[in-house]
């Protein structure tokens, strides 16, 4: 059985928007982080489909370019959440409230 | 990963097309890379990874060596940036490296403006880490290969380049803002940076993702040449894609509704990094939106020039309105860059070549105006980099009347007062929508010029009006240092302000040949 490629559209857009929806409410930032990933994983899978219904490699190839950059931004942001929160009990994000005005 | 058949074909096309079974999959060609074509930024990053072995290497050194290295650098890649501008003049703009990247007028502006701001950035921070007493070649590795990510995004002729350059740019950028982790709000800054960093750069490929299924390609050519031969281009997919690579765009540049992390980081980072971030990631960011949308979606401009001009106002607006209640200096200069963020939305909205060579010579002069203002925010803010709210300004004219001297031509600039590259700038953009018959956007934009002259006078007022006797002692025990490099920044940027403000056609003339060389 074949499923239509709008369907693997439509899977990826419902990824991204909760991926998107959840980074803006939930409030640990490693959740928040996770979302991201789930953001990036839905732009892969719509890549993939776009390639598979043009029959053109360059969007396979372009979730190779996602995946580095992906992995790069996990190990500067997770540094990032060490330094910040080694003295704290939990990874809140409402714990940061030094900048405002 | 067995190579589940989805319609029957075979997941991997990669290793289908090396099979020697192409079933409608080209076979991979690797591209003939020339290197000259990038030279600029490959003078950065290979500055950078010197640097961090000369670290490793040698551990006695003078103190300033790095900055000096540094500055170097930044000079080598102007040097190179300069001998590409006069090769493009003689034999015209081309594409390199499979037409990912694109040497031409446009993006040699770019390469010598980030070179320029490399140079006044290492020297600004060189004299700040010694007095906060930060170890380690960090600030200048970083800050190169921002710079390098800041250029890929100005020569990218592929969407993929552009978001390649647009991370190499955050994510050392992120690691910058929190360079001064004994600060609690140095680390603030950089994790909500990083938060809203990364969400807009997801908003940004998912935009590019869609613009590559509904024209087949994410070369910025062929998707050009895809628009002007269909016949009604413009589907749903597609101006889904534009919008979503707006809001991703519209992040970096700070552009109201997507400013929201920008008085926050604004703020937290160090002084130095907050005004390299201030003239290079924006200047960046717009290097690429201009390009995209100039260029590139230039067809379907009755479709974005709306979205741009609702844009524009609300960037204009509360960008000057909200800068008035601020009483931290960093973000009054925060809120006043997202209001200049809206006079190059001005430019944007114009679709015309003034337009764009306007946002051009506005992003060249805002760079100059903001290093100098965030030099002197450096200078007051002392050890400690903490003393930013405005009555540290108060009677800064009788401690160092050269110092207010000069933060208040550049604030002036910035207000657009005649004779300075400020005023030029502002015209510039204005007129260019005149001429494209956006009257009230160009009547909005001198409206909110008015309102945010009130704070930059609000500031120079402090400085030369009122005295505190609190300070006045304070100024006598501490006195405010000047350090020779920051005295360079300073000079280098009031200079710059004033005489081309005062003999505006070197400057201009650049900016406009910038354009015509696309």
């Amino acid at each position: 059985m074949s499923l239509d490629g709008s369907w693997y559209l439509c899977l990826a857009a419902a990824v991204f928007t909760i991926g998107a929806v959840g980074l803006l409410v939930r409030r640990n930032v490693l959740v928040m982080f996770m979302c991201v990933e789930l953001m990036l994983n839905a732009v892969n899978l719509t890549l993939v489909t776009f390639a598979r219904m043009l029959d053109d490699i360059g969007g396979q190839a372009l979730v190779f370019f996602v995946l580095v950059v992906a992995a790069a931004e996990v190990v500067v942001g997770l540094g990032i959440i060490v330094a910040i929160f080694r003295r704290r009990v939990g990874a809140t994000a409402d714990d940061l409230h030094l900048l405002r005005g | 990963m067995n190579g589940l058949p989805m319609n029957g074909l075979p997941m991997n096309g990669l290793l289908v097309a090396q099979a020697g079974q192409p079933e409608g999959l080209a076979p991979l060609e690797l591209p003939n890379v020339e290197y000259s074509a990038m030279a600029p930024h490959l003078i950065l990053i290979g500055g950078a990874l010197v640097l961090l072995v000369w670290v490793a290497m040698v551990r006695r050194r003078p103190p300033w060596a790095w900055a000096a290295f540094t500055v170097a650098v930044g000079l080598a890649s102007l040097g190179a940036s300069w001998l590409m501008w006069l090769d493009v003049g003689r034999n015209g703009p081309r594409t390199a490296v499979a037409d990912a990247v694109v040497v031409d007028g446009y993006s040699i502006f770019f390469m010598v403006l980030v070179s320029v701001i490399v140079v006044l950035g290492a020297l600004m921070g060189e004299s700040f880490l010694k007095r906060e007493d930060i170890r380690g070649p960090e600030f200048y590795v970083l800050m190169l290969l921002s710079s390098s990510g800041a250029m890929f995004m100005a020569s990218a002729n592929d969407l993929v380049i552009t978001f390649l350059g647009l991370e190499i740019l955050s994510i050392a950028l992120y690691v910058l803002a929190g360079l001064d982790n004994r600060r609690m709000e140095s680390r603030e800054a950089a994790i909500k940076y990083f938060v809203l960093g990364a969400f807009s750069s997801a908003v940004f490929l998912y935009g590019v993702a869609l613009v590559y299924g509904a024209t087949g390609s994410t070369n910025l050519g062929e998707i050009v040449g895809y628009l002007q031969s269909s016949v009604a281009p413009a589907n749903g997919v597609l101006l889904a894609g534009v919008a979503l690579l707006l809001v991703g765009f519209g992040f970096k540049v700070a552009a109201v509704p997507f400013h929201t992390w920008t008085p926050d980081v604004y703020q937290g980072a160090p002084s130095p990094v907050t005004g390299f971030m201030a003239a290079g990631a924006k200047a960046a960011g717009f290097a690429g939106l201009l390009r995209v949308f100039f260029a590139t979606f230039d067809t379907l401009k009755l479709d974005w020039q709306p979205i741009v001009w609702v844009l524009a106002v609300a960037t204009l607006l509360v960008g000057s309105v909200l800068a008035i209640v601020q009483e931290d200096i960093k973000r009054v200069l925060a809120y006043s860059s997202i209001s200049h963020a809206g006079f190059v939305l001005i430019g944007l909205q114009a679709a015309n070549e003034k337009g764009l060579a306007g946002s051009l010579y506005y992003l060249l002069t805002y760079a100059f105006m903001v290093l100098g203002s965030f030099t002197v925010v450096t200078l007051v803010g002392r050890k400690g980099d903490a003393r930013h709210d405005l009555d540290a300004y108060r009677g800064l004219s009788a401690r160092r009347p050269a110092l207010a001297l000069a933060f208040t031509v550049l604030l002036l600039a910035q207000a657009g007062i005649p004779f300075t590259t400020g005023f030029l700038a502002k015209f510039y953009v204005i007129s260019a929508a005149v001429e494209g018959r956006s009257y009230s956007l160009a009547l909005i934009g001198m409206l909110s010029s008015v309102v945010a002259a009130f704070f930059y006078l609000r500031i120079t007022v402090l400085m030369y009006m009122s005295t505190d006797e609190e300070e006045a002692e304070e100024a006598r025990t501490e006195p405010l240092a000047i350090p020779r490099s920051m005295a360079v920044v300073l000079a280098v940027s009031v200079a710059f302000t004033v005489a081309f403000g005062l003999l505006p056609a070197p400057v201009i003339d650049f900016a406009r040949d910038a354009t015509l060389l696309i």
